[in-house]
Parts: C-alpha cells; sequence; structure tokens
C-alpha cells in the first residue's frame, strides 16, 4: 500500500494554496456565467414544450460528452489558460442550471401569477418580483449541483493549462510516476470545496427566501 | 490534407492504433458496467429491504459519488494499485454503483404500497413480488441510473487511458503531450461518440423495457404537478 508524504504537503503548502485560489476561481467565474446565460434561456423557454425540448436538448448532448473530449474541442479554437477551460465548464452547468430555472418558473401556481397581473404589475414585474422569488428553490437547487459538478470537472481543467487542483493530480502526481500524496490532497480539497461551497449556498438559499422560513416556523 | 481526413490519418495510423484503442475502451467500460449493475442493483434490493436505516448508507455513497473528482478517484485506485485493465476496471466500477444503487433503492422504496399488497393477496410470495412488481415497476428509475452510471464510465474510462491504462484517452494524451490537434481530435471524437451511443443506447433500453402500463400513466399524467400555496 503507498504511504503519503507528509513533507511533501509542507514544503509544497504554497502551491497547493495558489492551486486551490485558481480552482476557486475556475469554479465561481463558471458557474456565475453558466447562470447569467441559463436563468435568461430558462425564462424564455418556460411552458413551451418544443423550445424548452431544444434548449435542454443541445444542453443534455453537452452534459453527455465526456469532459476530457470536450476540452480536446476546445482546445484548438481557444487555445490553453483560463478561457477555454471557463468555456467547458459553463457549457457543462448549462443543462442542470437551463431546466431547474424553467421546470421552478412552470411551477409558479398559474393563481398567483394571475393575482398579480390582476393587481397591475407589468410582465416584467411578474416576472421579477413574483416568478423568479417563488422559483429560486429550484433555482438555488440547480446551482448548488451545478456548483459541486463544476469543481469535479475542472480538476480535468489542468490538461488544457487551466491549472487549478487538478494540477496536483496530474502534474505532480499521475506524471511522477503515480505519485500518491499530490492525487490525494488534490482529491480531498476538491471534496472539501465542493462540501463548503454546497453548503455556504444552502445558507445564501436561506437568506435569500425569508418567507420559506416564516411559512416552516408556523 | 483536410482536418477531417487528417483526423482519420491519425486515428487508423498503427501508432495510435484507433481501432484498437476504442476496442480496450469498450471493454473496459463494459466490464465496469456489467459489474456495476449486478453490484448496484443486489445493494439497492438488499438497502430497500433493510429499510430505514439503510438510507443514510445509500445517500451518503450516493452524494460521495457525486462530490469527490472522479479523475481523483481514478488517479487514486491506479495509484494505490497498479497501472493495469482490472485496477481500471475496478475503480470505474466504484464510479458506476452510486447511480445504480441510489436509484434501485429508490425505485423499490417507491412502489405503491397497493401494489405490494395487492400482489400478496394474490398469493405472491415475497421473491415473486420482487421481481414481478417491485423491479418492473422500478426499471425506469433502475434504467435511468444505468444510463447515468454508462455516461460516467465511459467518460472516466478516458481519463483512466490519460493515466496510460489504455483506450481512447491514451490517445488524446498523445495529442496533448505532441501538440498534434490532429491526432487528439482522432482520440476526443470517438471519446465523444461513445458516450452519446451509450446515452442513446441506455434510453432506448429504458424506454423499451418500461412496463407499458407506466408509459401510459406517465402520458396522461398532469404535465407538471402544482404546489398549493
Amino acid at each position: 500500500m503507498a504511504e503519503i508524504r507528509w513533507e511533501w504537503i509542507s514544503r509544497n503548502a504554497d502551491e497547493i494554496q495558489a492551486r486551490t485560489i485558481e480552482h476557486l476561481a475556475l469554479v465561481s467565474v463558471s458557474t456565475a456565467l453558466a447562470v447569467a446565460i441559463a436563468i435568461p434561456i430558462g425564462v424564455a423557454v418556460r411552458g413551451r414544450r418544443i423550445p424548452f425540448a431544444t434548449a435542454t436538448g443541445v444542453a443534455g448532448i453537452l452534459y453527455t460528452i465526456p469532459s476530457l473530449a470536450m476540452f480536446a474541442f476546445l482546445l484548438p479554437i481557444f487555445g490553453i489558460g483560463f478561457t477555454p477551460a471557463v468555456v467547458g465548464l459553463v457549457l457543462y452547468a448549462l443543462l442542470i442550471l437551463i431546466r431547474n430555472t424553467a421546470v421552478g418558473l412552470e411551477d409558479v401556481p398559474p393563481s398567483v401569477r394571475e393575482a398579480s397581473v390582476g393587481m397591475g404589475l407589468t410582465p416584467w414585474q411578474v416576472l421579477t418580483k413574483v416568478e423568479l422569488p417563488l422559483a429560486l428553490p429550484a433555482i438555488m437547487a440547480g446551482i448548488r449541483l451545478a456548483t459541486v459538478s463544476t469543481v469535479g470537472i475542472a480538476t480535468v481543467a489542468v490538461l488544457i493549462g487551466g491549472g487549478g487542483l487538478g494540477s496536483l493530480i496530474y502534474s505532480d502526481g499521475i506524471q511522477r510516476a503515480l505519485f500518491l500524496t499530490p492525487i490525494l490532497v488534490g482529491a480531498v480539497c476538491a471534496t472539501v470545496m465542493a462540501i463548503v461551497l454546497d453548503l455556504l449556498l444552502v445558507l445564501a438559499e436561506r437568506l435569500l427566501t425569508p418567507w420559506a422560513r416564516a411559512r416552516g416556523a408556523r | 490534407m483536410s482536418l477531417p481526413a487528417e483526423v482519420w490519418e491519425a486515428f487508423t495510423s498503427p501508432f495510435n492504433d484507433g481501432w484498437g484503442q476504442t476496442r480496450t475502451h469498450v471493454e473496459l467500460s463494459a466490464a465496469a458496467l456489467g459489474l456495476a449493475t449486478a453490484a448496484g442493483l443486489a445493494l439497492g434490493v438488499l438497502c430497500a429491504k433493510i429499510g430505514r436505516g439503510a438510507a443514510f448508507v445509500v445517500i451518503t455513497v450516493s452524494n460521495l459519488g457525486r462530490t469527490v473528482p472522479t479523475f481523483a478517484v481514478i488517479a487514486l485506485v491506479l495509484a494505490v494499485s497498479s497501472l493495469g485493465f482490472w485496477p481500471a476496471v475496478i475503480g470505474l466500477f466504484g464510479l458506476g454503483v452510486p447511480p445504480i444503487l441510489l436509484n434501485t433503492y429508490t425505485g423499490i422504496r417507491g412502489v405503491d404500497p397497493g401494489a405490494v399488497e395487492a400482489s400478496r393477496g394474490m398469493g405472491l410470495t415475497p421473491p415473486q413480488i420482487l421481481t414481478r412488481v417491485e423491479l418492473p415497476l422500478s426499471i425506469p428509475l433502475i434504467f435511468a441510473g444505468i444510463r447515468t452510471s454508462a455516461v460516467q464510465i465511459v467518460a472516466t474510462a478516458a481519463l483512466a487511458g490519460l493515466v496510460g491504462v489504455g483506450g481512447l484517452g491514451v490517445i488524446v494524451q498523445s495529442g496533448l503531450s505532441n501538440s498534434q490537434t490532429d491526432v487528439l481530435l482522432a482520440g476526443a471524437i470517438p471519446i465523444a461518440l461513445l458516450a452519446v451511443l451509450a446515452e442513446a443506447l441506455f434510453g432506448t433500453a429504458q424506454w423499451l423495457l418500461t412496463p407499458k402500463g407506466l408509459r401510459l400513466a406517465r402520458r396522461s399524467a398532469p404535465r407538471r404537478p402544482r404546489r398549493t400555496m
């Protein structure tokens, strides 16, 4: 059974920290971009069968393509570095975000929508003040899933120069005759990051939907 | 030469051995998927029968499977054992079990209790109830899990190839280290095609194996469940 070299960890603490921050940057930028793109699409296709099927169909195919292949396809177009990594990560996050946004919005009871129109709200106001807030749990669930999966996929980004924790796994681990310690460090850091980000998003959801808490307390 | 022709040249060249690596890739994936399905089904049924106590185990396994990066898992397994076909299969098997386990468990637990009682009333023994009622009713969910695992395994097998085990990832690795786009694509395109093929194959199988009653029920069910205010 291979052993863990603790001295490696203390000697390379700086690199571990730098890679973690790199990884965090990859994940946050990609998720933010994906949300910015997916929510308008989800709003646009909600309730409409063919646009919904098309959007989720395309996003679904993108999601099915293995990350290694996807990054390989992006390489000739974008070169190496941060940009192709972010593009790939955004494409993967789209499916879950579009689907959850559209379904979350569709689930708003028609009576609520009618009531708001009856109160004189414009369609834009209905969307922003009524529908989106009510769809927030579904959207947040999608953001949580997308974030956790992005943390995982971002480990492959090292192959096209994206850096991040994958660098510990690949450059320091696999390419050094399968050196176990950095692989383990990369794995643990990525897993912890995914868990922490997920918890932070749960907290954010609680803060953004005070009415849900109030209802539960009654 | 045009790019598609170059890519094809690279794929079929004896150095890259495109067809051979494809075969290895499929062998790795099929072996892992077969084992994962057997284990996932068995464990799923077991946990479903144990009941509440097993729910924690199932959920934890499923969460771990989703949270730990697959690249890290395959690298870990290979680093701890050795660079070979069966260690890779074991790593891939580990990744493929959680979706099947979770979906089998959820499917069987979610079977309408009325249906189970009715079959008991008709005189079916528990094993018969399992095979003739509970499992068939869970097939859509179980196959959804197998589908997820299949795509996951094909994708991670590519990463295993990157590490050097064999399979199409080896070609991608070669293209990456020599900065040869045609070789890179000669590996990446088949990987993408295999994944899409797996998804389509199991999606169709899922549709074909869903008992007609469930298919009809799904079609006539209300489009979206309405949440009450």
